[in-house]
């Protein structure tokens, strides 16, 4: 309607430019264009408000002892500032999830692209989909109370808290993630590679392994680079599942900390806006913030490469 | 060659015989009837408008349709000289494209290096020995004409060969394997005129080793390569003669029609 | 022609080599498995702790100390609310996002910076966006341990999902549509609003559901803003009778969300409050699969209907 009264009012011989509509677009265009930027203002507010709090942290603490002292006890009177307890329960947690996540998360995704009937697939993918959409809250519920008894009946000396069966949970909770992110990378490779193998005479599993996987290589890679990024960011499980006492130690049988479960841990405190107490969890959160960003950038710039090739 | 084997190709000038053929996708009858034959250490050519059902019928050969479901083959694909329907259920797939190879539209070298792409379909066998690998490359890379070419780059990735030269070395990685039969599906629809001229030289020199069926979509192509040309149109076989018979003087109006560009 | 000769000794290999084949499927089953057993155990596990403890009064209690009088009314309300929050703010932020980069954006570096971002935003840890949120929201812009910081710091967890989804949406619009629309002598934003956004609804909202799904089930970021605290001292319900309509009160209110009131009841030594636990991560549970399931039906009717 209003279209079409403008039209009526545009002179005989000049095609309307229309400011109002044009100002209209702008507008729009300019809304648009600042959600967009926003997601980069978040990226900084995150990098400035860590940075921020950990600089008055290093003003305390230098960094020679934050990376080198082995007891990490910002509450206590006798205080030591070592995130080496955190980074070694982070570690160890993390290693014994992928255990479980790439092997099994990558069988998964080689036989659901490669050997699963049509049907299976259609059922399993979803599946994996709504595995991957449990709250980790649950989890971690289910590592303490389930998992941690199993366990405690095979090893009868294993601690109620232990890193054991907070890191096994934390691997099946990643394999939908792995799975699906590699199973995504085979299916790119296209079909005439394949056929190019079984005209050789080649069967399923030699074509998967011989010539899918080493085509899907980048994204294969990708996809454990952000599995590990993602068990080094897990919360919940370990927090519930693993204690929240720091501890230097390699040993999966014992109780221990992680990087994020101190942030739980202090969080769940009172402590006061401004104190060391609250900073200290800044400076975790900034170490946090620079393990996960490096493999997820190493993850991204992979995952781009295997796009480009197909 | 052994004894036996060569007393028995000498009875027989066929290396294929295709009797009653029909093939389904799903519901729809994509080839119909067809009766055809191989012969032996012969170029035949498969020719016809897109859509005829051509290439359908060339990968009945080495049964790639297997690979996807709800396809179905009727009717009978003889290999000699041990008369075995290749085509029959209980015949393992795997099988049957050991012993026909297959060389694809699009050049498809695996993302691996030149030596590993020809080595593949022999490695698919469990061969494992360097000595014997090494031999075999080298004998299929000199008989696709690639060798002299390729010699000192061998550990380099695939990808880097030109288009002519990818098809090539598809061409050397189908016949590292000494296949019975040789399938080729248009190879040169995705290749400039120089490339397309020295694949068909390549496969012109072939004839003397192998049994070869071309699909392609160029008469000039089919009339300069082939000994023998099928003529196929929308699932049939129309006709099928000597290649100078089909293109000189066909029997049927329709192929006339095809091959002198009147079609359509 | 060697072959001939060769048929034994390549139908043993090709039986060898199907053997690995066979190892396989039954590795890629077990697999499987090993996926559907941990969740069916985890499912009866805590079906069989909390399936008693589900009642109505479960719906309607506050929290209490005595385990077997205390409920998740305070913890539903909440998550409805946050929810609310994240929802009016990331959804209208990540489709103008998605719309921008996908069918505004000029091929330049700061296009370029903002893709890598929203990808390294989605890789960020949750409990880092709580971090955020406790220093910006909570401190800096004063909304405290509200309903409105708490639901700003899902918004912002949720936003590259929601960017994701819309772009990939609007991407498998073919061009032709677009043309179609611009020779008709559509601006770019009718283009847009009248074409794109309507077609790609679908696939949008699959998008808007998985993000809402995984904030609901976030517990990370909410306890970083120090949403626990109140809840130690038995907080009031967030909404009163009188005001839902007019008041935004509630923004500012303290607050508990499920997944917070799991953590507390799961962190309890006494186990009657685990089998409160239980109850409450059920209903989690069964929110999220329903809403993650909704999204795949969606989905999955989207595959089918349309076919560009």
């Amino acid at each position: 309607m209003a279209e079409e009264s403008h039209i009526k009012i545009v002179p005989a011989g000049k095609l309307g430019y229309s400011f109002r509509r044009h100002l209209r677009e702008r507008f729009i265009e300019i809304f648009l264009f600042m959600s967009a930027v926003l997601s980069v203002a978040i990226m900084l507010a995150i990098i400035m408000m860590l940075m921020k709090e950990s600089f008055v942290f290093f003003q305390h603490v230098s960094i020679w002892e934050f990376l080198t002292d082995t007891q990490w006890t910002p509450l206590f009177d006798d205080a030591h500032y070592g995130i080496l307890p955190l980074v070694s329960g982070t570690v160890v947690s993390s290693l014994i999830a992928l255990l479980v996540a790439l092997p099994l998360g990558t069988i998964i995704a080689i036989y659901l692209s490669e050997f699963a009937p049509f049907t299976v697939r259609e059922v399993a993918k979803p599946f994996l989909e709504l595995l991957g959409g449990v709250p980790t809250v649950v989890y971690g519920y289910f590592a303490l109370l389930f998992v941690t008894p199993l366990l405690q009946v095979i090893f009868p000396e294993l601690p109620g808290f232990n890193l054991l069966s907070a890191g096994l949970v934390m691997g099946i909770m990643i394999i939908p993630y792995v799975s699906s992110m590699t199973e995504d990378a085979m299916r790119a490779v296209p079909m005439n590679l394949r056929e190019g193998s079984y005209a050789m005479g080649a069967t399923r599993f030699q074509t998967a392994i011989r010539v899918v996987m080493p085509a899907a290589f980048s994204g294969i890679a990708a996809a454990y680079i952000l599995g590990i990024s993602r068990a080094v960011g897990e919360t919940m499980v370990v927090a519930i599942a693993a204690g929240m006492q720091p501890n230097l130690t390699w040993n999966p049988m014992e109780p221990a900390a992680t990087i994020t479960a101190y942030i739980v841990q202090v969080s769940l405190g009172d402590l006061p806006h401004g104190s060391i107490g609250y900073q200290t969890i800044f400076a975790a959160g900034l170490t946090l913030l620079l393990i996960t960003l490096v493999f997820n950038i190493i993850g991204h710039v992979l995952r781009k490469r295997y796009r480009e090739i197909y | 060659m052994e004894n036996n084997s060569e007393t028995k190709n000498e009875q027989r000038q066929f290396k294929s015989e295709v009797k009653n053929l029909n093939f389904y996708y799903g519901g729809f009858n994509a080839l119909k009837n067809i009766d055809m034959v191989l012969h032996d250490k012969k170029i035949t050519a498969l020719i016809g408008p897109s859509g005829c059902g051509k290439s359908t019928f060339l990968r009945c050969f080495n049964r790639m349709h297997d690979l996807y479901p709800g396809n179905r083959y009727e009717g009978e694909i003889i290999l000699h000289p041990d008369d075995v329907n290749i085509l029959a259920s209980n015949v393992d797939p795997i099988e049957v494209r050991m012993r026909i190879s297959m060389v694809f539209q699009k050049p498809n070298p695996f993302p691996k290096s030149i030596y590993e792409n020809v080595a593949y379909g022999l490695r698919v066998r469990g061969i494992k020995q360097r000595a014997i690998l090494d031999e075999r490359v080298e004998e299929a890379l000199r008989n696709s004409a690639l060798w002299d070419e390729v010699k000192d780059r061998l550990q380099h990735l695939a990808f880097n060969l030109s288009g002519g030269q990818q098809q090539r070395l598809c061409i050397a990685r189908a016949l590292a394997t000494e296949p019975e039969i040789l399938l080729f599906d248009e190879p040169t629809s995705a290749l400039d005129p120089i490339a397309t001229a020295s694949i068909e030289e390549l496969i012109t020199d072939l004839k003397n080793k192998v049994t070869i069926l071309i699909v392609t979509h160029n008469m000039q192509q089919a009339a300069r390569v082939s000994d023998y040309t099928a003529y196929m149109y929308l699932g049939e076989l129309i006709e099928f003669n000597v290649t100078d018979t089909i293109f000189i003087k066909p029997k049927n109006k329709q192929t006339e029609d095809y091959i002198t560009g009147r079609f359509g | 022609m060697r072959n001939v000769n060769n048929l034994e000794e390549i139908r043993r290999i090709i039986s060898l080599h199907k053997k690995w084949d066979l190892v396989f499927m039954v590795a890629g089953i077990f697999a499987l498995m090993i996926a559907v057993m941990t969740f069916m155990a985890l499912f009866a596990h805590m079906l069989i702790d909390g399936m008693p403890r589900l009642s109505w009064e479960f719906f309607t209690s506050f929290p209490s100390r005595k385990p077997e009088s205390a409920g998740i009314f305070s913890a539903w309300v909440g998550t409805t609310l946050v929810m609310l929050v994240t929802a009016v703010a990331a959804v209208p932020l990540g489709i103008g996002s998605g719309v921008y980069l996908e069918e505004y954006a000029p091929r330049n570096l700061l296009t370029e910076i903002i893709e890598i971002n929203v990808t390294n935003l989605a890789g960020v840890p949750s409990i880092i966006y709580g971090l955020l949120a406790l220093g910006l929201f909570v401190y800096q812009l004063g909304f405290g341990q509200s309903i409105l910081a708490a639901g700003l710091a899902l918004a912002l967890l949720i936003l590259p999902v929601v960017i994701v989804a819309t772009r990939e949406a609007i991407r498998s619009i073919p061009v032709t549509i677009r043309e179609g629309a611009y020779a008709l002598g559509a601006t770019k934003w009718q283009t847009v609003s009248d074409h794109l956004l309507p077609y790609s609804s679908a696939g949008i909202l699959t998008g808007i559901i998985i993000g809402l799904a995984r904030a609901i089930g976030e517990t990370a970021p909410i306890i970083t803003i120090g949403a626990l605290t109140f809840i130690a001292f038995l907080p009031p319900s967030p909404i009163k009778n009188e005001f839902p309509y007019v008041s935004i009160e509630w923004l500012t209110a303290p607050f508990t969300v499920m997944p917070i009131q799991m953590f507390n009841w799961v962190s309890r030594p006494e186990e009657a409050f685990q089998l409160n636990a239980a109850a409450a991560g059920l209903v989690l549970v069964v929110m999220t699969l329903a809403m993650n399931g909704l999204a795949i039906y969606l989905r999955y009717r989207m595959r089918k209907n349309i076919k560009w």
